[in-house]
């Protein structure tokens, strides 16, 4: 579980963050949406220590992250798994390699079962067969999958997702945000997906909070999000034209059924 | 502003080399870093250490053959002021002035995509000391292959003199050879050798510096390699004035 207490975020005096208080749940997917510059990426940053919050506090169950020594730090992100927009794989490695890399820094495995590891995180993500190819050579949603098997090779307790679906197709999205939900539960994680796509939400989204110009404004599950009371939201969620159109034939069928009661 | 920034900057490099020089997380993984540095950054200079230093030799022979013609010095002195030109200034200052250019921003761009593309933000994720595991082994195995760079310059700057002697036939090769090896001072190499492994710590660090902390797009790791260049080509100057002074002074 992660919790967050009176986040707050400026850059230059121009407030990013403002006031946020939330918790991320164990073993769900956790979702924050909101557009574009909405703040959802500064907030992730902040959970994971790559951008120092102003103020507020962040908690890794019992651990208190936010101003914590750098050393521990370091210990804590051990039990953190990432994946960023753009995968960020190693370039001069192979999918294999990749997948290593954080076992041949911290695991105390040998080199067989290191490679073990390596090979049944790339299996659960169906990428057996990629092991020796190199980042350049594989399509984006095969690096977001390779990514993802990086990011649970040391079986961390959190997972943290940068818009694991820009960039790919709807089928693609589909697939990683299966696997996303399925590692999510196979392991226990404490999932938090940063993520403007309304599939996802649908799709994945357990916990769902959105962020409108650094203010939480709404927080619920996938089932209240097409329901839910809040303009703000409301703008987000059916300015794609598909829920728009959902939302509309919801609402004659209901009627419909109205009219025949 | 400037200032304000420049001071900001070496602030900045200070923080950062503090946890570059810190003890590696795996040894083994350190190694392998350092071995690929041997090669990317050392090996792979070799040969235009070699081009370089054999034409600049000769040259430097060539011109002090053409402008010292006085019957009042004897011919030998070619061998004698070109080999003290290559082996304290030459092979030191000049050659890590043009691999400043070469392994400067091959580290600074290296590290600077990597910034760029979110890959140091990943190590940093998984626990790593991104600092540490990526610019210690690129200062560690430049500095250590540095002697070997400037023993090859060093050598193919005084054959490269020879070359030329035999080609004009003034001054004779014996005298040629006679002039190098005469007053020769051993210490000169010591001298020369440190202060290029001095060079390589100050290309390799200030670079990494440039790349590590280069923000946005392909267009600013361009700029972070041509800033790198530029501000390690003072900073060796400056440092083999001072050098200079402190050890033959």
């Amino acid at each position: 579980m992660i919790e967050i207490k009176n986040l707050t975020k400026e850059f230059d005096g121009k407030l990013v963050l403002d006031n946020i208080n939330t918790t991320f749940h164990k073993g769900v997917v956790n979702m924050i949406i909101g557009r574009s510059g909405s703040g959802k990426t500064v907030l992730l940053k902040c959970l994971v220590g790559l951008i120092s919050p102003t103020s507020g506090e962040i908690w890794y169950d019992s651990r208190k992250f936010t101003g914590m020594k750098s050393r521990e730090v370091r210990r804590l992100r051990r039990d953190i798994g990432m994946l960023f927009q753009g995968a960020a794989l190693f370039d001069s490695r192979t999918v294999l390699e990749n997948v290593m890399f954080p076992l041949e820094m911290f695991s105390r495995k040998n080199k067989r079962e290191r490679r073990k590891r390596a090979e049944f995180c790339l299996e659960r993500v169906n990428l057996s067969e990629a092991t020796d190819l190199f980042p350049s050579e594989i399509s984006g949603g095969m690096k977001k999958r390779v990514a993802i098997a990086r990011a649970i090779a040391l079986n961390p307790k959190y997972l943290f997702c940068d818009e694991p679906n820009s960039g790919l197709d709807p089928k693609t999205s589909q697939l990683i945000d299966e696997l996303i939900q399925d590692i999510t539960l196979d392991f226990g994680m404490t999932t938090v997906v940063v993520s403007h796509d309304m599939n996802s939400v649908i799709n994945i989204g357990d916990n769902v909070i959105f962020i409108n110009e650094g203010i939480k404004e709404w927080e619920g599950s996938k089932a209240e999000v097409m329901g839910a009371d809040n303009e703000k939201l409301n703008d987000f969620v059916f300015a794609s034209d598909l829920f728009k159109k959902i939302k509309e034939a919801e609402e004659i069928i209901s009627e419909e059924e109205n009219q025949r009661k | 502003m400037n200032f304000i920034r420049s001071l900001e900057d070496i602030g900045e490099y200070a923080l950062l080399m503090r946890r570059v020089l810190s003890v590696p997380d795996r040894m083994r993984e350190f190694m392998k870093e350092f071995m690929k540095g041997v090669y990317t950054l050392g090996v792979n200079s070799i040969w235009i250490v070699i081009i370089i230093s054999f034409f600049i030799g000769a040259v430097i022979v060539l011109q002090i053959a053409l402008n010292i013609d006085s019957p009042l010095l004897p011919r030998f002195t070619v061998g004698v002021v070109s080999r003290e030109i290559i082996l304290l200034e030459f092979s030191s200052t000049i050659m890590c002035l043009i691999l400043s250019g070469k392994v400067g921003s091959n580290v600074a761009s290296e590290i600077g995509t990597m910034r760029i593309t979110e890959q140091i933000d990943a190590l940093d994720i998984m626990g790593v000391n991104s600092a540490n595991y990526l610019i210690l082994p690129k200062i560690a195995s430049f500095v250590a292959f540095m002697p070997v760079l400037v023993i090859f310059s060093m050598f193919m700057g005084l054959f490269g003199g020879y070359i030329i002697c035999m080609v004009l036939g003034t001054p004779s090769i014996e005298t040629y050879v006679y002039g190098i090896q005469a007053f020769f001072r051993e210490s000169f190499i010591w001298y020369s050798i440190l202060k290029s492994m001095l060079f390589g710590f100050i290309i390799a660090s200030v670079a990494a510096y440039f790349g590590y902390t280069a923000k946005g797009g392909a267009l600013e790791v361009g700029a972070a390699s041509t800033n790198s260049v530029v501000i390690n080509s003072v900073l060796i100057l400056v440092t083999d004035l001072l050098f200079t002074q402190l050890a033959l002074g």
